[in-house]
């Protein structure tokens, strides 16, 4: 007589479509997953162990390094919270440049998505056109902090320099640009038989049990909760964009796409609004204890040397107490919570990764379905290892 | 102020005995509540008043600094009213271990996982109590402050650091 057994597959940590180290054990009946269990840790580095042992400046270049397609996410998370445990107010002109870029870095991220998504389910031309496109948002990362990845651009109180000239005309180049792109990417997939047979109902998640499980960002949105921190809870300026949050019905990976694209669209508006707001002024708050000082003064008098030095060796002390800021990064709510024991040094830095916590519902999402299916629910639950592993 | 906020108020009305605690700094507020109502606690806030999302469990390491070494941290967030709320408990080193909010929400698997992983507190009738970022066969928990930068058993960093 016939029998049939279960099977155990090991699918990673080296494997291309988990967008990295991921690694997961699967059991399967047939082509059916009936169970997964995720390994990771396989690029921890102790980012929350090193930032006790650092300066609060020294911390920033370690936070370009946990979700790598959203630098700059990460960097104002982080220094959103520095900034409120010391009570200090950032100039108009730094905040302005803060949004341009947290949603220069939500279209390179969400671009990224995009490409890797669509590769994996197979479709080659929407990678190659949306990397054409993330490429300027390298290029204009580079024109202002001379790094294509790893930015270190913002600082606590403001931006390290103020942006080139050449600056706007890129931006706004590029977000005139967009729109007509995203026509481009949704003409090839939105409508593409392959494309709706392998999304639509696939990698389904409630609101409750999404909420359940504490996801947060595009993913919780297109299962049709409405919330979104730059809406709801305004850091940085965001109160005075008008903007709209886009919200699925079906909760399905069909559903996350089409929110993850209006959020492309809505992006641009956003840069729009804040180029036209963007007028002359400072870029760093008028803390002489905190921030460095500009840098003619350090290249030419020794009080701005030693000012400099001071700061870049010592770092500045921060007042007791402890804070949590959570901004809607491009995966979902990053937080970070932050307390002080009042030296120069964290005491303790907790980083609330979205990816890892959004990662936890792959079980939910994916058992019941086929295994070729899995490939759709990891890209489109957005993960980068770098974040998860920390 | 933190008196008047709306968990407070009705946290003092049902559990007053068991809240140490009630902090606000920066318009945060963060109650501090005994370990062993902290299930009570969070089922009432996300039942009756409306903190249906944990944002996040973490715990911090006062060595040396206070008399209950751990801090249980939990972050809370409510979606239909917009804000937040932080509740901690102490853990002392001797009885380190806390109740699972896995019971409450489930995504206090992972987060309860990370902490027994770096920090070494048991969650008791947590479904899954495994390390989750080092390996099953590491010794020690990295995020306490008496485990060294560097690991255990290697020559301390001579440079600067800082």
């Amino acid at each position: 007589m016939a029998t049939t057994e279960k099977m155990t597959l090991n699918m990673g940590p080296q494997h291309p479509s988990t967008h990295g180290v991921l690694r997961l054990v699967l059991e399967l009946d047939g082509e059916v997953i009936t169970k997964i269990t995720p390994d990771i840790g396989y690029l921890h580095r102790g980012v929350e162990k090193l930032s006790e042992h650092r300066t609060y400046h020294q911390t920033i270049p370690l936070t370009d390094r946990l979700d790598y397609l959203a630098p700059m996410s990460n960097n104002l998370g982080y220094v959103l919270a520095v900034e409120k445990l010391l009570a200090i107010e950032v100039p108009e002109r730094a905040q302005t440049i803060r949004v341009i870029m947290a949603e220069m870095t939500r279209l390179q991220s969400h671009l990224v998505w995009l490409a890797c998504h669509a590769l994996d389910i197979g479709a080659m031309t929407v990678f190659i056109y949306a990397f054409r496109e993330r490429e300027v948002v390298m290029e204009t990362y580079e024109l202002i902090s001379g790094a294509r990845m790893t930015s270190n651009f913002f600082r606590v109180g403001g931006l390290s320099m103020d942006v080139p000239a050449e600056f706007e005309k890129k931006v706004r180049d590029f977000v005139e640009s967009m729109p007509a792109y995203l026509d481009q990417y949704e003409g090839l997939l939105t409508t593409n038989p392959i494309w709706v047979k392998r999304t639509v109902g696939n990698g389904v998640i409630s609101a409750e049990d999404a909420i359940d499980f504490g996801i947060t960002g595009p993913a919780l949105r297109g299962s049709g909760v409405d919330w979104d921190l730059r809406r709801d809870n305004p850091y940085s300026g965001y109160e005075k964009y008008k903007f709209k949050v886009p919200v699925g019905e079906n909760c399905d990976t069909f559903d996350r796409y089409k929110v993850r694209l209006v959020e492309m669209r809505e992006a641009c508006k956003i840069i729009t609004q804040a180029l036209n707001s963007l007028k002359p002024g400072p870029v760093l708050a008028d803390c002489p204890q905190v921030c460095y000082p500009p840098k003619e003064n350090v290249y030419n008098s020794i009080e701005g040397l030693i000012h400099h030095f001071k700061i870049a060796s010592e770092g500045f002390p921060v007042p007791e107490g402890e804070v949590y800021q959570g901004v809607e990064a491009t995966k979902g709510e990053l937080g970070y919570y932050i307390v002080s024991d009042g030296g120069n040094k964290p005491y303790r830095m907790r980083i609330r990764p979205p990816s890892f916590v959004n990662l936890q519902a792959i079980e939910k999402m994916s058992v019941g379905s086929m295994i070729a299916d899995l490939v759709a629910i990891i890209g489109t639950l957005d993960i980068v290892l770098g974040e998860i592993d920390r | 102020m933190a008196e008047n906020n709306r968990a407070v108020l009705k946290l003092k009305e049902k559990f007053a005995a068991s809240i140490i605690d009630v902090v606000e700094f920066r318009g945060e507020v963060t109650v501090t509540v005994n370990k062993d109502d902290i299930i009570a606690i969070l089922s009432y806030l996300k039942q009756s008043l409306q903190y249906n999302l944990l944002t996040d469990v973490t715990a911090v390491d006062y060595l040396g600094k206070r008399a209950d070494r751990f801090m249980v941290v939990y972050q809370l967030y409510s979606i239909p009213q917009k804000d937040r709320l932080r509740i901690k408990a102490p853990v002392a080193e001797a009885d380190s271990r806390i109740q699972s909010a896995t019971q409450v929400w489930k995504t206090a698997n992972w987060l309860e996982r990370e902490v027994y992983d770096l920090f070494g507190i048991t969650f008791e009738n947590h479904p899954d109590l495994r390390r989750i970022l080092m390996t099953p066969d590491w010794e020690g928990h990295p995020l306490r402050k008496d485990y060294p930068l560097q690991g255990p058993g290697r020559e301390p960093y001579k440079g600067r650091l800082s």
